[in-house]
């Protein structure tokens, strides 16, 4: 096998083992939300970081898949897991609705639109009792006490949506989508329908998103609006994977998933129980100097300034 | 009727008068010269054209069909290519990037769509830059770039924009040569252009304007001798 092939079979490899050799479930429950985030920073990635569309909103379309995954259980009454089916055509459902609207928006004004986007169904969510239980929000019984289906399962979520965003952005579709974040007029002058491709974009990554969505209603057994409407721990977060790991990058988002995980658990736990307690009320702080750092000297994100990188450790040796 | 034909067309934009009710037909095959002076509205004619702006009034027919109100993106699917005189390359795609892209116009495969790429970057004599970035061409370059994503969209007519502005001598000898070659291949050339030695080359027709209004139009010669556009562009004869 060549070095090319090499490296890929061993992240393979490692993955498909990690479980069977951790046997830790926090260490697992780490790994399984960073997968999740995988999803969902790459979706945020396509329609930001590719068409150039900035979402500050993917937490409507997390949300909705979210909570279609625990209205099945708590008011149709089957299995959260039908929530896996239908999460993602309804966070993409609603994701056309905001296309349909926003989209008459360009630039900075597009992204004003997606956090009132947030906001709105925040406040739906709080406020519509009979269908979601406010802000008391959802518990459901957790199908299984193990973590292993979780993890391959989000594993396998991951893969998928990579192998898509992969497939995508070597299609027509993903030419489109650069030419239109480059320049809309330009494009438009090209024969390419921009308003129908943005509306593309956010189809699929909004798609994606809803199915991470249901994915955390069944892995963490409870929602509430807080939670999974958060501008805060979804929306911004999303926007902190994509830029950290290397926006308009395959791998940037699946990178920034694992150092922002990474980072927001160091400093949460205080850096596992080392430091003393405020510290574990500083990763919000972290995250903002890290920010910093990353628009200040590797503006690309890991994966985009990778070669960089590589330079920098090479001259030290 | 003709193959391309603009009516009486106007464009406002709030108190001034861009274009005011400007006629023309170009026939298939033709090279067709558009001129005047600085914000005389060539530029806002090509953005009329291909529905950049809306009409105020007139109407244009490609074709026989009336394009009016069609969308931007609509008319390049009926086979109206257009250069802008600001060049927009899409700087963080290579040059091959940007003209596969335009190619998904008439193709649905990567293969059909490089494969076209490439033989238009062949065509345009940019093939030794295809894989630069886009943002590190040159203007010439970038002037060429412009037209050869045009021609990817295989259109039967070609607006050019001030394609030959900001070139040297030897640049220019080269776009008068690309421009007669893609009108070998069967397409129909609308050209705006200040630059009088390529125009004169290069047109079989010359539409001249002033203020947005016709003052006149015949072939080459007889737009170089008109008392109109001596008078538009050197101002009146007693400072001669």
């Amino acid at each position: 096998m060549k070095r090319k092939q090499v490296i890929p079979a061993i992240i393979a490899a490692f993955f498909i083992l990690f479980p069977l050799i951790v046997k830790s479930d926090y260490y697992q429950h780490l790994v399984i939300l960073a997968l999740m985030w995988v999803v969902i920073g790459g979706s945020w990635n396509l329609l930001a970081g590719y068409t150039g569309q900035v979402s500050f909103g993917h937490a409507v379309f997390f949300g909705i898949g979210a909570y279609t995954a625990g209205i099945l259980t708590t008011k149709v009454g089957i299995s959260a897991w039908w929530g896996m089916a239908f999460g993602g055509f309804t966070g993409a459902l609603v994701g056309l609705l905001i296309g349909w609207i926003c989209f008459r928006l360009r630039g900075p004004y597009f992204a004003l639109a997606t956090i009132a986007a947030g906001e709105i169904f925040r406040l739906i969510a709080t406020n519509w009792e009979s269908l979601t239980d406010g802000m008391v929000g959802i518990l459901i019984i957790q199908s299984f006490r193990s973590k292993l289906p979780y993890y391959y399962l989000a594993l396998a979520l991951a893969v998928a949506s990579i192998w898509v965003f992969d497939l995508v952005m070597k299609s027509k579709l993903g030419f489109y989508f650069v030419s239109i974040r480059e320049d809309q007029d330009a494009a438009e002058s090209l024969g390419i329908n921009a308003t129908l491709y943005k509306n593309i974009s956010l189809l699929i990554s909004s798609f994606f998103t809803g199915m991470a969505g249901a994915f955390y209603m069944n892995y963490m057994a409870f929602i509430d609006p807080e939670v999974v409407f958060s501008l805060h721990y979804i929306s911004i977060m999303a926007i902190l994977v994509g830029i950290i790991g290397g926006v308009a990058t395959i791998w940037g988002p699946a990178v920034g998933a694992f150092i922002m995980i990474g980072i927001q658990e160091t400093f949460r736990s205080a850096l596992f129980g080392l430091a003393p307690k405020w510290v574990s009320q500083s990763h919000v702080l972290v995250f903002g100097l890290l920010v910093i750092f990353v628009i200040l000297f590797m503006a690309n994100g890991v994966v985009g300034d990778w070669p960089k990188i590589k330079r920098l450790f090479v001259r030290n040796r | 009727m003709s193959f391309f034909e603009v009516k009486e067309i106007s464009k406002r934009f709030g108190g001034l008068m861009a274009v005011g009710g400007v006629s023309f037909q170009v026939e298939r095959g033709e090279i067709f010269g558009l001129i005047g002076p600085n914000g005389s509205g060539k530029t806002t004619i090509f953005n009329l054209i291909n529905q950049y702006f809306p009409l105020t009034a007139g109407d244009i027919f490609f074709k026989d069909e009336s394009i009016k109100g069609l969308k931007t993106y609509k008319i390049c699917h009926l086979g109206i290519g257009r250069t802008f005189q600001v060049v927009k390359p899409l700087k963080r795609m290579t040059v091959l990037e940007n003209v596969v892209a335009s190619a998904f116009c008439r193709v649905n495969t990567f293969k059909e769509a490089q494969n076209l790429a490439l033989e238009m970057l062949d065509f345009c004599n940019l093939l030794p830059d295809k894989d630069k970035f886009a943002s590190s061409l040159p203007i010439a370059g970038r002037k060429r770039l412009e037209i050869t994503r045009a021609l990817a969209t295989k259109p039967e007519l070609l607006l050019l924009d001030e394609t030959a502005a900001g070139l040297n001598t030897a640049e220019l000898d080269e776009a008068i040569e690309l421009i007669q070659r893609i009108r070998a291949r069967g397409v129909t050339i609308i050209i705006v252009e200040h630059i009088m030695k390529v125009i004169m080359t290069i047109s079989d027709r010359i539409h001249a304007i002033n203020y947005g209004e016709t003052i006149a139009e015949g072939t080459p010669e007889e737009v170089a001798n008109d008392k109109e556009v001596i008078k538009a562009y050197l101002g009146e004869e007693s400072y001669a």
